[in-house]
């Protein structure tokens, strides 16, 4: 049952096979591309503060799939069904976990090898851009679904939750491009410290939001 | 079919949306084979008893009680509005192990719309593709929220023998309609008869 939902949510979620999943990925790269416009080809300014781009443009990524995360499938009486067979809201969540990272993480590391030519970030930089993003994007990807589930029954629920995201998110950014600023590995430590408490904690916390959702 | 027999009864059964109770005192038992008819004016608690059963809500007070897996049919399908009809259907009937999927889909008239998009079918078409759904679950017991509303004449016939069937068979049927249905030896209620005396003509 855990294997079959799985596999729907990833053809859901998935870029290139859901409805409009790419537009993450896109989203990102044309702020990476928009920035060397914005302040000029100085190739030493650009790889001092591309990396510190890079998140950003991966927070504000983070985002945009929040809407259809959790909302639509209340609305479809999808979970009310997969509860009716048994299965926990928890379980629920942890599985859409697992596909929203998959659908997001990933293709977002692969992205930044275009987005860091064009920022001209490379060696040390860039091997600790990579890494901080691995370790970063789950916990992004957890923050984002406590988040949509959260707001899934509010009539403003996308306008909200990307606001709400921002502020949870500061302890990733501030470690993540902080790691880059230092040249140093303890800081991506935190980072994944961080995503997997964020991680451990996201099903439960969404698994009660959808739980209360369906009590009005 | 469960080594248990099936059952579903309620129990003092009272619940409430928002601030207003909807109805209280609510007791009712079904037996293996049962049908039970809840008719209501929209908005009496049709719908928030067939929650209550089906365990999707927590009543306000009273009990819930039953033996055996229940299927729902509610206005909301469950079925993916991007996909096709034949692979959105696919998916539960994958999760609930149904084996006759083309019968299932031949029963409801449902094989030439196999390849359209979910999101294109008509509220019918819906409706008669979560009787599917729930056809395909072979649950002992059925909730059925306005199973009839949306069908053409010859569909909610249909309905009427699904429910015959299921009964025939030991099931047990819990429907919430305004509108009637042919299946003999089915009793039936109104909730109105279970709502607060003085909440009856509400300003």
């Amino acid at each position: 049952m855990i294997a079959a939902l799985l596999r729907r949510d990833l053809a859901q979620f998935f870029p290139f096979t859901g409805s409009g999943a790419a537009l993450p990925v896109v989203f990102f790269v044309a702020v990476a591309m928009l920035f060397p416009f914005a302040v000029g080809p100085d190739v030493n300014l650009l790889a001092r503060t591309g990396g510190g781009v890079v998140w950003i443009a991966a927070l504000l990524a983070a985002i945009l799939p929040l809407e259809k995360l959790v909302a639509r499938d209340i609305e479809l009486g999808f979970f009310d069904q997969l509860k009716l067979r048994g299965m926990a809201e928890e379980a629920m969540m942890a599985v859409r976990l697992v596909a929203h990272w998959l659908s997001f993480g990933p293709p977002l590391v692969l992205a930044t090898f275009p987005a860091a030519a064009l920022l001209k970030i490379e060696g040390e930089t860039f091997q600790i851009l990579v890494l901080g993003l691995i370790a970063g994007t789950p916990g992004l990807a957890a923050i984002g679904l406590m988040i949509a589930a959260l707001t899934a029954s509010l009539r403003a629920g996308a306008a909200l939750s990307g606001l709400l995201l921002i502020p949870l998110a500061l302890p990733i950014l501030i470690f993540g491009a902080g790691a880059l600023a230092r040249q140093d590995h303890i800081s991506l430590g935190f980072v994944a410290a961080i995503s997997l408490a964020l991680a451990a904690l996201a099903p439960f916390a969404a698994g009660a939001a959808i739980r209360a959702a369906r009590e009005n | 079919m469960p080594a248990n027999p099936p059952s579903l009864s309620a129990h003092d059964l009272a619940c409430r949306r928002g601030d207003r109770l909807l109805f209280r005192r609510l007791s009712f038992a079904l037996a293996p084979g049962a049908a039970c008819h809840v008719t209501g004016a929209n908005g009496a608690g049709k719908t928030t008893l067939i929650r209550a059963a089906a365990g999707l809500t927590t009543p306000y007070a009273g009990e819930v009680r039953r033996t055996g897996a229940l299927a729902l049919l509610d206005e909301r399908s469950g079925l993916d509005p991007d996909l096709p009809l034949g692979r959105a259907l696919a998916f539960w009937f994958g999760l609930d192990g149904a084996g006759k999927a083309d019968t299932i889909m031949a029963r409801l008239r449902l094989e030439a719309l196999a390849e359209v998009p979910v999101r294109y079918l008509s509220t019918g078409q819906k409706k008669r593709a979560a009787l599917a759904r729930v056809l395909g679950q072979a649950a002992p017991i059925w909730l059925l929220d306005e199973p009839l509303s949306g069908l053409d004449t010859a569909s909610q016939g249909l309905v009427s023998e699904l429910v015959r069937e299921h009964c025939a068979q030991q099931g047990i049927a819990l429907i919430a309609s305004h509108q009637p249905l042919d299946v003999p030896g089915m009793t039936s209620f109104a909730i109105e008869d279970f709502a607060p005396a003085q909440q009856e003509h509400e300003a």
